[in-house]
């Protein structure tokens, strides 16, 4: 990476209270202070997000694309993991 | 002219070019997260001129609007602050000059939302919202760059030099502002030079960077008087209303 251009962070924003952060994109910036001015200006223009997180990119450690197979290929055939097989009483709303 | 209209077109007007001003970066800014952050300032701006001018049109009561009052006035009739309307130079000169007025706009707005004018006082405490996040941004940028690199230090200290003898308008009272802060309309401009200057010190002290000396020249662009940059801001800005009189899409 160009060592003058800023790092990259991760947006994370909370829609409304009680609900969780949703990963909404990234930018640039020199440090976290600065990214989230940025992900204020770029992400909540239209009352998007009552709370930002950010993350520093390089900090994420993620799967390997390569490996996806051997991660998400065995859940494939186990159906009966879906909790679709109870009946859910009428009175229970937000499952 | 009578003394809240002027004053009302005052707090417009430098809203209004310091808007215009800042929306001259949009497409130049140095990344693209801070051409929004510049264009979202612009726009918190202009919307507190459509607010003041829409109010001022209304004291008057010749039935001019806020389109009006924004278009179709020569720069003589302008009562901006002269600081407002200089040229945005490089970023570091442009945060300058946000700084210097951020911190001004901040107090003032404070003050105006114990106006005894409700509607002053009604635009005054959405007006502040916006501008605290205004200072917090230009503010943030003045202490990064004055204390950054040999390099962006000197630009920033030759800018803050530069633009500093255009801050004694800030204070520098007449009748309106005498007549508005014995109304109760507006807050004493000692009272906010006290603030301002202790915003100002905090900020320069955190950057590292020099206090300018003050000079005894004093701007009177809230007068009508200008530097000759406004002209050309106002020629831009008015010139679809000036040719297409009316034109709306």
């Amino acid at each position: 990476m160009n060592e003058k251009e800023w790092p990259l962070f991760e947006v994370f924003v909370r829609s409304r209270s009680g609900l969780e952060h949703k990963h909404v994109g990234s930018v640039h910036a020199a440090d976290a202070r600065m990214a989230i001015e940025h992900a204020r200006d770029v992400y909540t223009r239209r009352q998007e997000g009552v709370s930002i997180w950010v993350v520093r990119s390089s900090d994420i450690t993620a799967s390997d694309p390569a490996e996806a197979d051997a991660f998400f290929e065995p859940a494939r055939d186990k159906v009966y993991r879906h909790p679709t097989f109870y009946s859910i009483p009428d009175e229970v709303k937000n499952l | 002219m009578s003394a809240r209209l002027e004053y009302v077109l005052r707090l417009a007007d430098t809203s209004l070019v310091l808007g215009q001003r800042l929306g001259e970066w949009i497409g130049h800014a140095p990344a693209l997260e801070e051409d929004l952050g510049l264009a979202n300032l612009s726009l918190d701006l202009i919307g507190q001129a459509r607010l003041l001018l829409t109010y001022a049109g209304e004291i008057e009561g010749r039935g001019r609007n806020e389109d009006d009052l924004a278009m179709s006035r020569d720069q003589s009739d302008y009562r901006n602050l002269a600081l407002a309307e200089q040229p945005n130079g490089d970023f570091g000169h442009t945060i300058v000059r946000q700084v210097l007025i951020d911190a001004f706009q901040l107090e003032l707005y404070e003050g105006l939302q114990r106006s005894t004018d409700a509607r002053l006082a009604e635009i005054a405490h959405k007006a502040l919202k916006e501008t605290r996040y205004h200072f917090r941004y230009s503010a943030g940028w003045l202490i990064r760059l004055g204390d950054g690199t040999e390099e962006s230090h000197r630009r920033v200290q030759g800018s803050l030099d530069s633009l500093w003898r255009f801050t004694r308008e800030l204070f520098a009272e007449d009748d309106v502002d005498r007549e508005m802060a014995s109304a109760g309309v507006a807050p004493q401009l000692a009272d906010l030079e006290l603030r301002w200057s202790a915003h100002i010190d905090e900020v320069l002290k955190e950057a590292t960077l020099q206090r300018p000396a003050d000079v005894p020249y004093v701007w009177h662009g809230k007068r009508g008087q200008h530097t000759e940059h406004l002209g050309y801001l106002l020629a831009e800005m008015q010139f679809l209303h000036r040719a297409y009189p009316g034109a709306s899409w």
